[in-house]
């Protein structure tokens, strides 16, 4: 019997129909773990070193980790894997919702796509029976309101869909997968689902997961949500607000946005409005937020509130999460938050990522104030208007063009990275927030940060919002602040990281840019991604884990509940081995697809203070504690430690590893 | 007639409160599994949320008597603009839908409860909600003891429609027989 995972994939071939119930190795289990973990492998071996991201063999890769279908709180994640559109790189975008414990109790960890289908289609899968279905009559429907149609036309009220809109099916690169109150939205998912022409995916099942020492993994959960109840009741002091609780970020629940909106950039992440939060801007926000988030809500097995039903005066109703909140409102500099809720349904719909999209759209403003785009790039047409001149007109004419890729939004709809270089004419100076050819939070500081320069530059996923985590962000001022947060701190994995929150200084040698110091950096910065690719591959929520401090799941407690309910003898030296394995096996496929050390720089404009002696120094020394060489990549030695002999052969092979290179 | 304390067990549900995450529908299924917690698996629960999402209903629905046929008609009711089909608050275990129906042999499953040795302090279910929406209530009422025999004949009703009439009588005759007081 297999214990926490089905054991079983379904194959699906878009280009003959052909499906397959395919029995799993139970053996990567124990190396790979699940989700990300053993998604990663196979790509790997399957042909994801060399295909490109429109290619027919670029697998599309739906997967649940190892606790989704068990009863650990926030265990939702769903993680698509696909060679990126945007970044040609393995992206690993995910999703919350509920989608990964429906397709486990259907009896399947992963479904894998190959090749394209000759015409538009869904997949529906009720326990055994699965069927590629004629989606024709979905062709343009929204991401949101297919799911519902199809819950319809199948009468399964309690399937859980997975879906593309408009942008998906035009392969738009920043194209999300929505379903439920959830989307994988980065690196450009919803494109590739689109390209093979699959307009949704829909599950529902109605089998056992079986947990192999069922009693003592509920013992130990009690000792999770005790702690959940205990965290939600006691906030953590001297922070601000999003990071006192756990979660993602209760951008749903706080009303409170000076800190966003004074510190993160408007337009295409270029002002800092340093007084916006005024008391009319505050009153404003606060009553329209309040009045159109309608109830908190979920995703599956989560007690906190993350999400929001909300409808804007009237409007249709949607789902939203985090800091789309506040995108598309910063991005056109429109200081009604109306604003945004009134575009994000539309965006939620066309299913776009509300992260890359809104700076792609402040950036064709900025090009067109530049006078490198000009009024015959916003001219109208006969199917539809010219642009209008106001902020808000100006986006919601930018964002119909860039989801049906008409006129100026076919190029737009390639990223910021991509579009500039076609648009030339100085438009390469304009995209200063992407990082790996992939649009970046517009944030936009004054002083380098050690721990973030590592995280933006040398993480795989590429997006930093889903790196940081249990390590605070910031120095607390005064001494006493530091000692209360390091009292009750059962998260570390060493009892050394007390030691560095008590050093760092707000000013002064013991603060930025020089503490914490390129050694304590990198440790931290290993701890943190090491959280992520655990949760990852367990597909457990990271803002129950690995994206907030002091969360309930951490590398102390995570051993024995994935011994409970696997079987596996696993201690913690165990469990960091497997992270350890996947993360070197993720990178090293990036590095055979052409990323060095070349691309891991945060853009020019990313701090004000910058110090490019420091910074080499912070990535060589991470490299070598990686145990990578000076350009990135892990040496045989390293590969070698977690097992993974193979894939030195094959990067020395292909030269990206000369023959006994370790530095 | 004697007057007897009846105990009667109610759970409270707050739906506005339901952030529509299920912690109870899989609760439920760990704890009835066999051996418990051996695993998990919400077609199984005795409860479960009826989620409408774009409509704003997240309605968690306790199963209740089993019903060998679906309803004639039925009722729609507008609650506060939102509009909910009788179905949404039936309990019952009914051929109409795939609800409180074990999965693999279709037999209707019930709320117990949890009652189990030792007893808990309150239903799974409610112990899992960390959002208040279920509340677990006990009351004594003092009731007069009497047969009622309508019960009865629901009792033997169901067990013939499940059974068959012969299947039933026979099995009387048989238990009769044993229990016949010695001449």
């Amino acid at each position: 019997m297999r214990y926490a995972e089905t054991g079983y994939n379904l194959e699906i071939d878009l280009a003959t129909g052909n499906i397959q119930r395919v029995e799993t190795d139970p053996k990567l289990m124990e190396t790979h773990l699940g989700g990300l973990g053993t998604s990663v492998k196979l790509h790997w071996d399957r042909g994801g070193l060399d295909v490109k991201p429109f290619d027919d063999e670029n697998l599309f890769v739906v997967s649940s980790g190892l606790f989704n279908g068990t009863p650990a709180f926030s265990a939702n994640r769903t993680v698509c894997t696909f060679i990126s559109p945007q970044t040609h790189l393995l992206g690993y975008p995910m999703m919350g919702g509920f989608f990964s414990a429906e397709l486990k109790h259907a009896g399947y960890d992963k479904i894998v796509f190959r090749n394209k289908s000759p015409k538009w289609v869904y997949l529906w899968i009720k326990n055994d029976k699965v069927e590629i279905r004629d989606a024709s009559h979905l062709q343009g429907r929204g991401a949101l309101e297919t799911q519902d149609l199809i819950r319809k036309e199948l009468k399964e009220p309690r399937a859980q869909v997975a879906a593309i809109g408009l942008a998906g099916e035009n392969r738009c690169f920043t194209a999300s997968i929505e379903q439920s109150r959830s989307s994988c939205s980065r690196l450009g998912g919803g494109a590739v689902m689109g390209d093979k022409k699959i307009k949704a995916i829909a599950v529902r099942g109605t089998k056992d997961i079986n947990l192999a020492r069922g009693e003592e993994f509920m013992k130990l959960l009690d000792g999770v949500k005790d702690y959940i109840n205990f965290r939600n009741a006691n906030p953590i002091p001297d922070v601000m607000t999003i990071l006192a609780g756990i979660g993602s970020p209760q951008e749903m629940v706080h009303t409170d946005e000076k800190w966003h909106t004074e510190n993160f950039a408007w337009g295409n992440a270029r002002v800092r409005r340093k007084d916006f939060w005024n008391k009319e801007n505050e009153a404003n926000w606060t009553s329209t937020q309040l009045a159109t988030v309608k109830r908190l809500i979920s995703c599956y097995n989560c007690p906190q509130h993350c999400g929001g039903l909300v409808s804007f005066q009237g409007g249709p109703y949607y789902m939203m999460k985090c800091f789309g909140k506040l995108t598309y409102s910063m991005a056109a500099y429109v200081d009604d938050l109306g604003f945004n809720f009134r575009i994000l349904q539309r965006a939620t719909e066309y299913g776009v990522d509300s992260f890359s999209t809104p700076q792609i759209l402040a950036f064709a403003v900025e090009l067109y104030e530049a006078g490198i785009l000009t009024d015959k790039d916003f001219a109208g047409t006969s199917t539809y208007e010219a642009c209008p001149s106001d902020n808000e007109g100006r986006f919601f004419w930018l964002l119909d063009r860039v989801v049906r890729r008409e006129g100026i939004g076919d190029i737009l709809a390639d990223g910021v990275y991509w579009a500039a270089r076609k648009i030339g004419n100085g438009a390469e100076a304009f995209d200063h927030n992407t990082i790996k050819k992939h649009e970046q939070l517009p944030l936009k500081l004054g002083m380098m940060d050690p721990i973030y320069y590592l995280m933006y530059t040398t993480n795989e996923k590429i997006s930093i919002t889903q790196i940081e985590g249990n390590f605070p962000q910031a120095a607390f001022p005064t001494m006493e602040q530091r000692e209360a947060f390091v009292k009750d701190w059962p998260q570390i994995p060493d009892e050394k990281f007390k030691q560095y929150v008590l050093d760092w200084e707000p000013r002064g040698e013991m603060a930025n840019p020089y503490y914490p110091t390129p050694e304590i950096a990198s440790e931290i910065v290993d701890w943190m991604e090491m959280l992520h690719n655990i949760d990852d591959a367990l597909c457990l929520c990271a803002g129950m884990a690995s994206f907030c401090l002091k969360p309930p799941y951490h590398i102390n407690n995570y051993p024995q509940l994935i011994s409970a309910a696997t079987g596996m003898d696993l201690d913690r030296e165990g469990l960091k081995k497997i992270a350890n394995r996947s993360r070197n096996l993720h990178r090293a496929l990036n590095n055979i697809r052409g990323m060095s050390r070349a691309d891991e720089k945060p853009p020019e404009d990313h701090w004000k203070k910058r110090f490019p002696d420091i910074e080499e120094n912070l990535l060589s020394t991470y490299y070598k504690f990686k145990g990578w060489n000076n350009n990135g990549v892990p040496t045989r030695a390293t590969l070698e430690k977690f097992d993974l002999g193979y894939v030195a052969d094959e990067l020395e092979k292909r030269g990206v590893l000369k023959d006994g290179q370790d530095n | 007639m004697a007057k007897i304390i009846k105990k009667v067990k109610t759970i409270k549900v707050d739906a506005d409160k339901c952030n529509g995450c299920r912690g109870c529908e899989i609760v439920c299924s760990g704890f009835h599994a066999t051996p418990i917690w051996s695993s998990i698996n919400p077609a199984r629960s005795r409860i479960q949320v009826i989620t409408d999402r774009l409509n704003n209903k997240w309605l968690p629905v306790f199963a209740g008597q089993y019903t060998a046929a679906e309803c004639m008609g039925r009722n729609k009711y507008i609650i506060d603009g939102k509009e909910y089909e009788e179905c949404d608050f039936c309990r019952a275990s009914c051929p109409s839908r795939e609800l409180f129906q074990e999965p693999d042999s279709i037999l209707p499953l019930k709320c117990d409860m949890c009652e189990s040795i030792p007893p808990l302090d309150q239903p799974k279910c409610v112990e899992v909600c960390l959002n208040d929406v279920l509340t677990y209530e006990e009351r004594e009422e003092e009731v007069e003891e009497d047969v009622k025999v309508e019960d009865v004949e629901i009792g033997l009703a169901s067990l013939i429609d499940k059974y068959g009439r012969d299947k039933v009588i026979d099995i009387m005759a048989r238990m009769a027989e044993k229990t016949k007081p010695a001449a």
